[in-house]
């Protein structure tokens, strides 16, 4: 992952050799841990961020990127890896590197904008071309006859999104009656056929395996894959309701502060919430949370009610407890059957 | 331990045995051993109870007949079509013969996203042969069955051709001139020598089986209490930081693993025995 410190060390002489110090200008890395569907999005960031970090200091920066599934990379972190940032699909696998390690401070979503979230995105339907079984909202899902991909919820931060999505549908219409969201969220996995481990597989199964008349997947991921896979064959329906997913970033401090590069770390993550970050995250299918840069992109996004996981849940570590840990009501709905 | 020292020592012709054991012991230590050891400190420090919790519970019993049950199903018809391969490879010269040696290997070389991905491909319901078969493969338990036999195959032949290649052909020829049948030369002078190897075979292609994960994960389907492996609970497990829990499951398939697995050699043991050593 990093450069070797004897190739380090010959790169810096021989540049030292060469300017005679004319330059003072610093070589640095960083390393973004970040999540799956991401990868599109930070390839462009980091090129406009390292743009921007050179005109404004003269230093070089050269960001390293890792994906994987966003709980996967929390531990890695927590394991080691020497993560300068962290940029994670759900708030609570970046509570773990404080609660597990201590790598960064309680308070940490306080400080940045937004709960640390630059960019927005929520759940929605991608359904096949035509919507032959008259997809709209969340009640369709738990209808007999529809058969439903989703990933497992127990595997995969994206999964936990819709799982949740459709449980705060559920609470909305129901008048807050918990039974009833139960019973509803259970009819709709009562229809789902396969819980592959993560996003991505489930997206395979349902457009490449052809199981399934609808995928509840992140808009993100469907506005990629219907633009990839051609629009002439599958079409994303909004329902009435969904949650806002937040996914957080954030600065590692214990790495940073080891590292020196606290400075330059902070900035990329405010670099996010810039006019110029916040397009980027658009074209990559994200919610920009600048007012300006979302009424530019407002016919990308269709507008729908967005509730958030703090006022229905009361946030992640409540509402994983609840819901996804060893016996919690996910485990519930598959074994009493 | 010291006997079979002694015994060995007064049989080697060459030297260097102890530091050659010293070595042996050293490195099964450092390979195996301190990895192992680990799993079993860390599963120490639940209580009773959170062990039982971790391990006993309907899901994941369910997940122990499912690898159990598939990964010995799986085993089982690899040891007859291995030795059927094993056999034409050996026995019968024919053009391509080569290649089809070659091939057997592969599942050894796949990566095993890639294999699990390809099977899901041609099992699901819109695949090659999926769409043939009166009943559902991927994303079922007959999936993960159907991945486990796909990764166990060379195994099996791998481990049989070098006995084939030494099994005397003179042997059959004598079976037959003292009047034996076709099925009785099998029977009674090939089978039991081939038989501890099949063991050996079987019991690779089993413990290979068990552990798999890359390629079983596409093709399971993982629904709960029908479609999970053992393994996939583990990565559950520390998906919730529980890491506990996942290595408390990993230490119950370790064991009945050695378990069984020291059945089989006991077996393997006997078999030799009976065929009058070796």
């Amino acid at each position: 992952m990093q450069v070797n410190p004897s190739l380090r060390r010959f790169l810096a002489l021989a540049a030292l050799t060469l300017l005679a110090g004319a330059s003072h200008a610093k070589d640095i890395t960083l390393l973004n841990v970040s999540y799956d569907p991401t990868r599109e999005l930070y390839v462009d960031y980091n090129k406009a961020f390292s743009a921007y970090w050179k005109a404004k200091t003269g230093d070089v920066v050269t960001v390293k990127q890792s994906h994987g599934g966003s709980g996967k990379q929390a531990r890695s972190v927590i394991d080691g890896l020497e993560a300068d940032v962290v940029t994670l699909g759900l708030a609570a696998d970046v509570d773990a590197l404080q609660t597990k390690a201590g790598l960064i401070p309680a308070d940490w979503q306080a400080r940045l904008p937004h709960h640390s979230s630059p960019y927005t995105s929520t759940i929605v339907f991608l359904v096949r071309k035509g919507n032959p079984k008259g997809i709209k909202d969340w009640d369709d899902l738990a209808k007999p006859g529809v058969s439903v991909v989703t990933p497992n919820p127990k595997t995969s931060g994206g999964a936990r999104w819709n799982y949740l999505a459709a449980w705060g549908y559920a609470l909305r219409k129901n008048g807050n009656d918990a039974a009833k969201a139960q019973a509803f969220v259970a009819s709709i996995y009562g229809n789902v056929p396969v819980l592959d481990s993560g996003a991505r597989g489930s997206l395979i199964t349902f457009t490449e395996r052809g199981i399934g008349d609808v995928l509840i997947s992140w808009e993100n991921e469907a506005l990629l894959a219907s633009k990839e896979l051609g629009t002439d064959k599958f079409q994303i329906v909004s329902p009435s309701v969904s949650i806002l997913a937040e996914p957080p970033v954030s600065v590692v401090d214990k790495v940073v502060d080891k590292r020196g590069t606290r400075a330059v770390a902070t900035a990329y993550l405010e670099y996010l919430y810039s006019p110029q970050g916040q397009e980027i995250a658009a074209r990559n299918y994200y919610r920009p949370t600048d007012a300006k840069v979302a009424a530019k992109y407002a016919k990308a996004f269709p507008q729908l009610k967005l509730f958030n996981i703090d006022d229905v849940f009361g946030g992640w570590t409540l509402a994983q407890k609840t819901h996804f840990d060893d016996g919690g009501v996910f485990d519930k709905i598959y074994t009493k059957q | 331990m010291f006997l079979s020292r002694v015994l060995l020592k007064r049989h080697s012709v060459l030297p260097g045995f102890d530091l050659a054991l010293g070595f042996a012991l050293l490195y099964i230590s450092l390979i195996v051993l301190i990895p192992l050891s680990a799993a079993f400190l860390k599963t120490a420090s639940l209580s009773w109870s959170q062990f039982l919790t971790a391990t006993a519970t309907p899901r994941v019993l369910a997940s122990y007949r499912l690898t159990f049950g598939a990964s010995f199903l799986a085993a089982a018809l690899n040891v007859v079509f291995g030795l059927v391969v094993a056999w034409v490879l050996v026995r019968y010269p024919f053009p391509g013969r080569r290649l089809v040696d070659a091939l057997v290997d592969l599942p050894f070389a796949l990566p095993t996203a890639v294999a699990g991905i390809s099977l899901t491909a041609i099992y699901a319901q819109n695949g090659w042969i999926g769409q043939l078969l009166p009943f559902k493969v991927s994303y079922t338990p007959v999936g993960v069955w159907v991945a486990l036999v796909f990764i166990g195959l060379p195994f099996v032949v791998r481990t049989l051709q070098p006995v084939l290649e030494d099994l005397n052909e003179e042997l059959e020829e004598a079976a037959a001139t003292l009047g034996a049948s076709r099925w009785q030369t099998f029977a009674r002078v090939i089978f039991p020598i081939l038989a501890p190897t099949l063991l050996t075979g079987f019991a690779l292609a089993f413990a290979r089986a068990l552990g798999e994960y890359g390629s079983v994960i596409f093709i399971a389907g993982n629904m709960p209490m029908v479609s999970e492996i053992t393994p996939l609970l583990i990565i559950t497990k520390l998906e919730q930081y529980d890491y506990a829990g996942a290595t408390a499951i990993a230490v119950v398939m370790l064991v009945a693993s050695f378990l069984i697995l020291l059945l089989i050699n006991l077996l393997q043991a006997w078999a030799r025995k009976r065929q009058g050593g070796l």
